[in-house]
C-alpha cells in the first residue's frame, strides 16, 4: 500500500503502478487538481497545511478499509502539501481490483473519506485575500478579503 | 491542581497563524482531559476561541473525546474542521 503525504509533485503514474497486480482487471486513478475558481471567485493558488504523522496514519486506515470493503487487490493514496498552483496534483488515489464497477465505487469512497478525516487543510489565497477554509462555520473568524471588508 | 507534568500541543491552519506558534506545552495536573488542556490553550491565545465550537482533537494522533483522560507527556492536536483533498 502507497501512503504518502509530500510537499513534492505527486503522481498518478507512480500510484497506477504501485496497486498493479496480475489479478487486477481494473486500475482506477483519481487526481484532485487545483481548480481556477470557487464560489464564483478567482483562485491564485492554494496552501496546503497537514499533520502528516497522522494524515497518513488516517490514509493508511482508509486503504486497509476500502480494500476490505470492495475487495481491492490494492489502494494507495499520496496527498501534496504547502503551495499548489493552478492545475497542479493534489490527491492521487489509485486502486486495483478485478472489475470497473467496484474500482469507480472504491475510488469515490476513498476519496471521500480523504475529505472527511484526513487532518490536511487548504488555504484559498485570491488576488485580493486569503482564506483556510475549515468548514462553513468557520467563516466568520476568517479574515475577509479586502473586497468584502468594510 | 498541581502540574504534574506537560502535554505537547499541535496547532495547524488558522490556529497555528492566529496563535503564531504551532506547538506549545501546557502544564497539566492528575485527571486533566482533552477539554481542560483546550481552555489552557484558549487562555493563553485568546484569539482562538471563536474556533472552538467547530474542533476536533487527536490525542497521540487518534480522534479522541473532549472529556477523554490526558496523560502527561502526550500529543494533542487541535483539529480544525479538515478540508484535504
Amino acid at each position: 500500500m502507497l501512503i504518502r503525504v509530500t510537499e513534492a509533485p505527486i503522481s498518478g503514474d507512480e500510484a497506477a503502478r504501485a496497486v498493479a497486480s496480475p489479478a487486477a482487471g481494473a486500475i482506477n486513478v483519481f487526481l484532485g487538481v487545483v481548480r481556477n475558481t470557487n464560489l464564483g471567485r478567482a483562485v491564485s493558488h492554494l496552501v496546503y497545511d497537514a499533520y502528516p504523522s497522522m494524515a497518513e496514519k488516517e490514509m493508511r486506515a482508509i486503504a486497509e478499509e476500502a480494500k476490505a470493503r470492495f475487495g481491492l487487490e490494492d489502494c494507495a493514496i499520496l496527498h501534496r502539501t504547502g503551495r499548489l498552483e493552478v492545475g497542479e496534483t493534489s490527491l492521487v488515489v489509485a486502486v486495483s481490483c478485478g472489475h470497473r464497477r467496484e474500482s469507480y465505487e472504491a475510488g469515490l469512497w476513498v476519496v471521500n473519506e480523504v475529505k472527511k478525516r484526513v487532518p490536511v487543510w487548504k488555504k484559498e489565497v485570491w488576488a485580493d485575500g486569503e482564506e483556510w477554509i475549515e468548514g462553513p462555520e468557520s467563516l466568520g473568524m476568517q479574515q475577509a478579503p479586502a473586497s468584502m471588508q468594510r | 491542581m498541581r502540574a504534574m507534568g506537560t502535554v505537547t500541543v499541535l496547532l495547524f491552519a488558522s490556529l497555528a497563524e492566529r496563535a503564531g506558534t504551532r506547538r506549545l506545552e501546557v502544564p497539566v495536573g492528575a485527571g486533566a482531559t482533552v477539554g481542560d488542556v483546550r481552555d489552557r490553550v484558549i487562555e493563553r491565545f485568546p484569539q482562538l476561541a471563536p474556533a472552538v465550537p467547530t474542533l476536533m482533537y487527536a490525542l497521540d494522533e487518534e480522534y479522541a473525546r473532549e472529556d477523554a483522560p490526558v496523560a502527561p507527556g502526550s500529543t494533542l492536536a487541535l483539529i480544525p474542521p479538515v478540508s484535504g483533498g
